[in-house]
């Protein structure tokens, strides 16, 4: 019955298509951006992508073992009903969505070796899903298109 | 209406983007070849995430009804 949508699909080649990788840099450390960086790689890697997540200051923090799943408040452009939405959806927190990225697919998640300097911090805080520390050449290196930065 | 029968179901009404896809991923890994899933979600982004995903995983979208505040997906597992 549906098939008029696969086969839209189809002719698009999506089955075919190559699995052109997704480089994020996440910046911001407010739930909200955090959260809808979740869903663009958990979505990423349903399809099939490979994903890079490069974290970098306030991102960063937020991936800190200890304070993961504390209250990282939204962006300024939300205000409190915007907040109120975005908490009354009952989404699955953006730390479990990237969990399930990664075990959906090929997603690496790198803390920024600069941010890491800045905050004084080792892999031994971050919380177990960051894989490593990369310099900002080492994203570069593995990035071979383009960038979104959130 | 097709008469295929399905292997198990999954009620994912009320859960938000991009739940009803994580389940349905979850049900295909459990699942053996030829089982038929039945997915229903109340999220409007499954209407098109679902058929995008099954047609990239390979899958076959056997069905997809329209019903009340929902929509019923009917997907085989293939590989």
């Amino acid at each position: 019955m549906l098939t008029v949508t696969t086969q839209g699909y189809e002719r698009k080649g999506y089955a075919m298509s190559t699995d052109d990788r997704l480089s994020l840099v996440l910046f911001s450390g407010t739930d909200d951006k955090l959260q809808a960086a979740a869903v663009l790689t958990v979505g990423a890697a349903a399809m099939a992508r490979p994903v890079d997540v490069f974290l970098q200051y306030w991102a960063l923090d937020a991936f800190r073992a200890d304070r993961i799943l504390k209250d990282h408040g939204v962006s300024p452009e939300a205000g409190p009903e915007g907040e109120r939405a975005m908490r009354d959806q009952g989404k699955t927190h953006w730390s479990d969505l990237f969990r399930q990225a990664k075990d959906l697919g090929e997603v690496r998640i790198q803390a920024c070796a600069d941010s890491m300097e800045m905050f004084h911090i080792t892999t031994d805080d971050l919380d177990p899903m960051v894989d490593g520390v990369w310099g900002v050449a080492s994203f570069f290196m593995e990035a071979d298109g383009p960038v979104t930065f959130i | 209406m097709t008469t295929t029968e399905v292997t198990r179901s999954i009620d994912a009404k009320g859960m938000a983007c991009p739940g009803p896809l994580m389940t349905l991923i979850g049900a295909i890994r459990e699942g053996q070849v030829g089982d038929v899933i039945e997915v229903l979600s109340s999220d409007e982004g499954s209407k098109t995430d679902i058929p995008a995903w099954v047609a990239k995983a390979q899958h076959e979208l056997i069905e997809v009804v329209p019903d009340d505040g929902f929509t019923r997906f009917i997907i085989r597992k293939v590989r």
